[in-house]
């Protein structure tokens, strides 16, 4: 970072609607961490230390999606105090599995989780972290890839941009060799409209890619569908493959609501 | 009369977002908060309409810690549901996957949020520049749990490869054995940190606790067993929801789980300790006498011990199961599923974890209830925090605040498990 040339950057981490499983994928770098340590600053991150310094910070990690109003204000005051801004995983680039209550009434949602419903207040929505402010790069997965999140971190400390692969799961399976599980095995199968990242884990493990990794850019969500329905997959089936993890990243959100009908 | 005000807005260290205040007046307390406020995230309702196959994969994601343990409450409900027993090797498997979330979990826990309590550092990487070979060490060990997850579960955190009557696939013998040279350094690794723990220094603190855990025939429990104390309870799980109730206490602005007389339990690997100790392995006996770490034990702050000597016996268990095991195996038995009501309680490294769901004919689940361990040992934490400080109100308060905290880790409280107990205290716009 050009601004803090001698001095090692100062990365914070923060946490909203999460499992916190993104920010443990630092913590579980055990190879790396302690390098890591020595390169950055770890200036605040509250599940690993008790020390937090103040800000302003030169990269902040993002997990998690906006779900209170709380929240909703929390994330401006981290932006203003960062330089850059980086979200981790698909609750903080896609509203991730809490983004479901947003095909839903959430009043709904707290009167059959809650027995105080007075007492919970949340917004209606769950949303992504670029909904509310400016975000310099966003890592997918649910979890993120722990080398990609190094990758990342390596970049823009370098200054230079993250190389990060931006094909389907397809590409990541055909490059390992796997024989198609759709096509061999009849199995539901989101890997063709699914981004890049994971190495085609699913298929490697004999199931088809429920897609935790959001879809890729500009991929063909309908003519999947209309294989899906071709292997006898009811409309409602389609709307639960397409309402996972990602379910409110727009591809996926378009693709479950024109079956929703 | 003097009054001092300990407030801990965002407790470090655990997982998961909590807070915690004290007031202090002249020499009695207040009023004492210990908060979770973690957004709210459904997971009860949106589990329901869908399928049940699903369960395993979405319940993952309430913890990241701990997604094994969730993975593994829901297949037996499902399992239950469908009159499936699931034996032999894929049983086994289970608990080899199971072993290494427990060293991983259990391993974090110990060195990277626990230990610099103990001696007096703000996190694990000022421990590293005093002793770097403890924590290359700690993090060694550590990611041998990770590496069993990864290679039966796909990877660490979420993995892929659990479902409803086994596993997608079972990965080769060879690489399993692979790991077992490397286990045996860990289980030397984990007495070793036994025989450390118990040279911590602990505060002086015990108290009258009811334990509530697992307990199995024949083995340490993961997957399996009744749910006793040692106060005399004795149930299949089926009855869990007759003796453990979730209550409103007005002054904490929490559900806590509570007991049939209204009381708070202990859930987790010092209750598991001490009313299994006879089903460890005979070296995670031996370890326990030769460190003088007998049941029963009463102080909160030694569950850290335990934690150890359960890491010895995951790295013991699964060496055995590697060594014992029948590769050619089927990954998972094909079964229907009628659609009922069926439980699942295992025990997450944090300790029990129950899960209740109804299922339809169609496949589809129509109702769930999850009760995460730290919701149970929520109102046991806070009893320990306000009997700490009725016991110990004269330390400074520098010193009162980090014990209570440190009060808190006892429990390794996973926060970002919330699901239901808690109430939110967010203002609406
Ligand atoms: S994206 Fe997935 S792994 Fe990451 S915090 Fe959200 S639920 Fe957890
Ligand atoms: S669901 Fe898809 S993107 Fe996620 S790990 Fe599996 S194959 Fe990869």
């Amino acid at each position: 970072m050009a601004a803090t040339k001698n001095k090692k950057p100062k990365l914070a981490v923060w946490k909203f609607a999460s499992c916190d499983g993104c920010q443990l994928s630092l913590l579980d770098c055990e190879d790396e961490l302690l390098q890591v340590a020595e390169i950055v600053e770890i200036a605040n991150f509250p599940e690993a230390s008790r020390a937090i310094q103040s800000g302003p910070y030169d990269i902040s990690l993002v997990e998690g999606s906006i779900t209170t109003p709380h929240d909703a204000e929390r994330i401006h005051k981290i932006r203003r105090q960062s330089k850059v801004l980086i979200t981790i995983g698909a609750c903080a680039t896609a509203g991730g599995i809490q983004a479901l209550r947003n095909f839903k009434d959430v009043r709904e949602f707290i009167n059959i989780v809650y027995a105080n419903p007075k007492f919970i207040s949340t917004l209606q929505n769950s949303t992504p972290i670029s909904y509310h402010v400016y975000v310099d790069y966003e890592l997918r997965g649910c979890p993120i890839n722990k080398y990609q999140l190094l990758e990342v971190l390596n970049a823009f400390i370098n200054n230079r941009k993250p190389n990060i692969p931006n094909t389907s799961v397809c590409i990541e399976c055909k490059r390992k060799g796997i024989t198609c599980v759709m096509v061999a095995e009849g199995k539901v199968c989101l890997g063709p409209v699914t981004h890049a990242g994971c190495n085609a884990l699913c298929p490697t493990y004999n199931r088809g890619c429920f897609g935790c990794y959001g879809p890729k850019e500009g991929s063909n969500t309908s003519s999947l569908s209309n294989q899906f329905e071709e292997m006898g997959l009811s409309n409602y089936d389609i709307v639960r493959t397409f309402r996972g993890f990602n379910a409110y990243s727009d591809a996926f959100r378009k693709e479950s609501e024109a079956y929703e009908k | 009369m003097k009054s001092k005000t300990i407030k801990v807005d965002y407790l470090a260290r655990v997982e998961g977002e909590g807070s915690l205040v004290v007031n202090i007046k002249g020499n009695k307390i207040k009023d004492l908060k210990f908060k979770i406020f973690e957004p709210p995230r459904f997971f009860e309702a949106f589990l329901i309409g869908r399928h049940y196959t699903e369960a395993p994969d979405i319940t993952a994601r309430i913890c990241g810690i701990c997604p094994i343990a969730y993975q593994m409450s829901s297949v037996h409900a499902m399992e239950r549901i469908a009159g499936v027993k699931i034996e032999g090797p894929i049983r086994d498997l289970r608990r080899l996957i199971y072993c290494g979330e427990w060293i991983e979990s259990h391993v974090l826990h110990i060195y990277l949020l626990h230990a610099p309590d103990f001696l007096g550092y703000e996190d694990a990487l000022q421990i590293a520049k005093d002793h770097p070979d403890v924590v290359k060490k700690a993090l060694e060990l550590k990611k041998i749990g990770n590496d069993i997850v990864n290679l039966l579960g796909g990877r660490e955190i979420h993995p892929i490869n659990v479902r409803v009557g086994g596993f997608y696939s079972i990965p080769s013998k060879n690489e399993f054995l692979l790991l077992l040279e490397r286990l045996k350094w860990a289980r030397d690794a984990a007495l070793e940190t036994v025989r450390w723990a118990a040279s911590l220094p602990f505060p002086d603190f015990d108290f009258d606790y009811e334990f509530v855990a697992l307990r199995h025939p024949d083995e340490y429990p993961f997957n399996e067993g009744r749910l006793v104390s040692n106060k005399g309870l004795d149930i299949d799980i089926s009855e869990y929801e007759n003796n453990f109730f979730e209550e409103h206490i007005a002054h904490s602005n929490a559900l806590h789980s509570v007991n049939k007389k209204g009381e708070p339990y202990f859930v987790g690997p010092l209750a598991r300790f001490n009313l299994n100790f006879d089903k460890l392995s005979p070296l995670a006996q031996e370890i326990s006498k030769e460190v003088g770490f007998l049941p029963p034990v009463t102080n909160p702050f030694k569950s850290i011990i335990a934690r150890a000597v359960e890491t010895v016996y995951a790295c013991d268990e699964a060496i055995r199961i590697i060594d014992n095991m029948d590769w050619n195996t089927k990954p998972y038995i094909d079964f229907e599923m009628p659609g009922g009501i069926g439980y699942g309680c295992t025990e997450a490294p944090r300790g029990i974890l129950y899960h209740r769901y109804k299922v339809g004919p169609d496949g589809l689940i129509q109702s769930a209830k999850i009760v995460p361990p730290t919701s149970q040992n929520q109102k046991q934490i806070e009893r320990d925090l306000y009997e700490f400080v009725n016991k110990y109100i004269n330390l400074p308060k520098n010193e009162l605040q980090w014990k209570l905290e440190q009060a808190i880790r006892n429990y390794d409280p996973c926060i970002s498990c919330a699901t239901h107990f808690l109430k939110i205290e967010f203002i609406q716009e």
